[in-house]
């Protein structure tokens, strides 16, 4: 219980200053940022108690818009992720991961893909449509989504191998 | 009552969800307004910190081509001090100045969102206060916004609440520069009436009605002109002189005039 209240919270300061110091500056073809801070969210055990993993989610979102001045931006997306992960997981994993013993390490690879890409692209759809705030413009919210999204995807995808919890 | 009770007990994920999400949307709709908030934002202690720390470090990668464009500049200056004609150097006034200048660097830059902020490493400390302007070498870059004891934050002429006094050159056709949010080396000049004789590659400057900049500072060419949709005014696009992407040395510009202007307009005002 300890070790994974430590591991999160070193979890969480790390992803913090990586998004803020190294992605936020990647400017890839002029205005690509990926946000690989979602992996909190991926990573997080499932708990019971959904109270404090929204908070956390509300948490993250503010620190990485306090440091991005994009206030609330952020936080209203990560927000919004914290919020429908249940009904995601149940979604991709089926009514087995309630279980005590779901890890998602053992879950097949073609799921943790889907779960993850479902949860940045509703992370993605809420931060641009806040952002650029006007139904005029889906079709830039929309090319936004679809290109932040996939670097999004394919960073989280390359750290999630990295630093997979598979040795133990 | 008890179903009350029930009823919260049932739903509190949801009613967390949705007060959290209410704070974050009404800070969120504020940013669209023109202010950026005054307590959370990356002048404050920490994240200052943070970003000098890193700034520290990534400083020395391009120390080469900084200096170069150093001495490009004095070079400039140096020019125009030899070819003055030496008159009375030695009676010169500092109380006769209108503006001040302080110099500082950039420690985290933005350019790809909607509303871009840039944050540098003056503060209240070295005498910065909202609503002065910054400039670079090259030209324009932006307005002070917030300020904390050590670091400051500008709101990029690259921001959609930007709205800036500008003219072309050696005219006195004033417009205001605002920007599309489209392209982060162009930006546009409106309010320009339809009589004015334009050519692209005409330079602009800033304009004599702000109270921030001093008259005549770059800040672009025009790349291309079009009429808008009242078709009695010009929409032009300036391609800016400043490489956004890649700054570092800024001047914090301070008018010292600014607070008498204001007042005297505020007074004006109150009259009329």
């Amino acid at each position: 219980m300890n070790s994974s209240y430590f591991i999160n919270i070193i979890r969480f300061t790390l992803l913090v200053l990586v998004q803020v110091l190294i992605f936020n500056r990647l400017n890839f073809f002029g205005s690509i940022n990926p946000m690989v801070y979602i992996l909190f969210l991926y990573w997080y055990p499932i708990q019971k108690n959904r109270a404090s993993f929204i908070g956390l989610g509300f948490l993250l979102g503010l620190s990485i818009d306090f440091f991005s001045d994009t206030l609330a931006i952020h936080t209203a997306a990560t927000l919004t992720i914290a919020y429908v992960r249940p009904t995601i997981m149940r979604f991709v994993f089926g009514i087995n991961y309630e279980f005590q013993s779901f890890k998602l390490r053992n879950t097949t690879k073609a799921q943790q893909f889907t779960f993850l890409a479902l949860l940045i692209v509703v992370h993605h759809l809420v931060y641009f449509s806040l952002e650029i705030f006007s139904f005029a413009n889906l079709l830039l919210i929309t090319k936004k989504v679809l290109s932040v999204g996939l670097s999004s995807l394919i960073l989280c995808m390359l750290f999630g191998s990295l630093f997979s919890v598979n040795k133990e | 009552m008890q179903q009350i009770i029930n009823f919260i007990i049932r739903y509190k994920n949801f009613l967390l969800y949705i007060f959290l999400l209410t704070i974050s949307l009404a800070f969120t709709i504020q940013s669209h307004s023109y202010h950026q908030s005054r307590f959370f934002n990356s002048s404050n202690w920490i994240t200052g910190n943070i970003y000098g720390f890193s700034q520290s470090i990534t400083n020395y990668f391009d120390l080469d081509t900084e200096n170069e464009k150093l001495l490009l500049e004095n070079q400039r200056l140096l020019d125009l001090l030899i070819n003055e004609i030496p008159s009375n150097t030695v009676n010169i006034d500092t109380t006769d100045f209108r503006y001040t200048i302080v110099s500082g660097q950039v420690i985290r830059n933005s350019y790809a969102n909607q509303r871009n902020y840039v944050t540098i490493n003056k503060g209240q400390k070295d005498g910065i206060e909202q609503d002065m302007g910054v400039i670079t070498d090259m030209g324009i870059l932006g307005i002070i916004e917030n300020t904390s004891n050590k670091f400051a934050t500008v709101q990029s002429i690259l921001n959609e609440n930007s709205n800036i006094n500008a003219k072309i050159k050696n005219t006195n056709h004033f417009g205001s520069l605002i920007w599309d949010t489209k392209t982060y080396n162009i930006v546009q000049l409106i309010d320009i009436p339809k009589l004015v004789p334009l050519t692209v590659g005409d330079t602009i400057v800033t304009g004599a009605m702000s109270s921030i900049f001093p008259e005549n500072i770059p800040i672009g060419t025009i790349e291309k002109f079009d009429l808008d949709n009242s078709k009695s005014f010009y929409r032009i696009d300036v391609y800016l002189f400043n490489d956004m992407t890649n700054l570092k040395n800024v001047y914090i510009i301070n008018s010292i005039n600014r607070r008498e202007i204001l007042e005297l307009e505020s007074a004006t005002t109150t009259n009329e």
